[in-house]
């Protein structure tokens, strides 16, 4: 347990819409720090489309979801926005009015005066493979993540995909495993070339196996994995021993804990007021894809207009004696101040 | 308009009308194809829109680029063929197109 990392406003989720409501907090003077599944920020953006291209962003024409990130990421560089990256907030707790505690899988904790849920359309999780009965090996011998690489020394490892994660961990693995065997469906690799090579040069030199197909089958005892079964594209079966297994076939959109913080919910969104995005939890906010209301569009565009519209009852949390007089960066000198321009 | 038939694997048929120059998961979309999730809206980024081509159009439709084959990588149970719905577009040759959904597209 970690000292309490105290802040205005904590939010979930560091894609466009997330960011941008640094800006806009910033500019009321409210501090914020973000929490993101990811290991980067720009969400979606950053996750699904780097590097194609977004016409709706008003006033530009054209940028790819690499460039909105960036581009926002210097805009609300004059707030010092504190990121936790590649944490999940999994509890809010109430401790005031509003007052919340709020706490992550990797045993952070928060407390804060309001909550800005942007998680867009939920946490990035592993996309499990549906290999039957594979459930009751998950976390114990099936992992789609490498937490300590200790854990995997002098077993029999089986890496299945072909894509950056595979290979990197196929390399990393391989001198402390008994025996490795890389499974991926065809015989090219869209890695990092030099890992592709490192990769071949060890299967080359007998150090590691490769087979390609898929696994279809699992067999072992109380979560506890003896072997998997490969099937190639001509149907043939091979048994390979393994008693740990890592599949990496990306990512893919859960709602995660969302569900469980008591927030009225229409299906997977969070329902907010239209004048100020705050849910039936009072102090806790949702803007961007992961909430509806009536006529909800889910546009980049319409998050940024819901984070300026929360940031406003937002202020009446954080500075509940301050009375808000709305202004224009264009002619505040305050406002300036706050960008650091004037 | 062209039609296209969507079997899901519960055995589920949809013949539907598609428009010309959309894509075959738009198309779904539309038609509530529930099978077909395409998380990412269509950038050939995320392998949720994959289909099983019917063998008989399957030389028709063609294969798939060298990208949606990296994205393939992410589905499951890939065949032969396999494409990614949102890069297969609506032409006059494809009315009649028949494609098959998978149980599972990764979520």
């Amino acid at each position: 347990m970690s000292d309490i990392i105290k802040t205005d406003v904590l939010i979930i989720g560091a894609g466009p819409v997330g960011l941008f409501a640094v800006f806009e907090l910033g500019l009321l003077d409210i501090k914020a720090h973000l929490v993101d599944i990811l290991d980067k920020v720009g969400g979606q953006c950053a996750e699904l489309y780097p590097e194609k291209p977004i016409y709706d962003i008003p006033g530009i024409p054209l940028i790819t979801g690499h460039g909105l990130s960036e581009a926002l990421m210097e805009q609300i560089k004059p707030f010092h926005p504190t990121f936790h990256l590649g944490e999940m907030v999994t509890t809010i707790e109430n401790i005031g009015d509003p007052l919340f505690r709020v706490t992550t899988d990797t045993g952070k904790t928060f407390e804060c005066k309001s909550v800005v849920i942007a998680a867009g359309g939920g946490s990035f999780q592993p996309k499990r493979p549906p290999i039957a009965g594979i459930e009751p090996y998950e976390d114990k011998s099936v992992f789609y993540a490498v937490r300590k690489m200790e854990n995997f020394r002098g077993k029999d490892i089986m890496i299945v995909g072909g894509g950056d994660s595979a290979l990197d961990w196929t390399l990393n693995l391989q001198p402390i495993a008994k025996r490795l065997t890389l499974v991926h469906r065809r015989d090219d690799f869209r890695g990092a070339p030099d890992s592709v090579n490192k990769m071949r040069a060890l299967v080359a030199a007998g150090s590691m196996d490769l087979r390609i197909g898929q696994v279809s089958e699992l067999e072992g005892a109380d979560g506890q994995l003896a072997a998997a079964s490969v099937k190639d594209k001509d149907g043939a079966v091979t048994r390979v021993a393994c008693d740990a297994m890592l599949p990496f076939f990306g990512l893919t959109m859960k709602l995660g804990p969302v569900a469980d913080w008591g927030l009225e919910m229409d299906g997977e969104l969070v329902k907010v007021d239209v004048s100020t995005f705050e849910s039936n939890r009072p102090g806790i906010f949702a803007i961007g894809d992961i909430n509806t209301y009536p006529g909800k569009l889910k546009l980049i565009l319409s998050g940024f207009h819901e984070g300026a519209l929360m940031s406003q009852r937002v202020h009446h949390y954080i500075h509940p004696e301050k009375r808000l007089v709305f202004q224009y960066t264009t002619s505040s000198t305050s406002l300036q101040k706050k960008l650091g321009v004037a | 308009m062209p039609n296209v038939t969507f079997i899901e694997h519960d055995g589920t048929v949809h013949t539907v009308e598609a428009e010309l120059g959309a894509t075959v998961m738009e198309t779904a979309l539309k038609n509530d194809v529930s099978s077909i999730v395409a998380e990412c809206g269509g950038g050939c980024t995320c392998a949720t829109c994959m289909v099983y081509v019917d063998d008989a159009w399957s030389a028709l439709v063609g294969p798939p680029s060298a990208d949606e084959e990296y994205q393939l990588d992410s589905a499951f149970e890939v065949k032969p063929t396999s494409r990614l719905s949102c890069q297969i577009k609506i032409t006059e040759a494809l009315d009649g197109l028949i494609v098959r959904t998978p149980a599972y597209q990764g979520r």
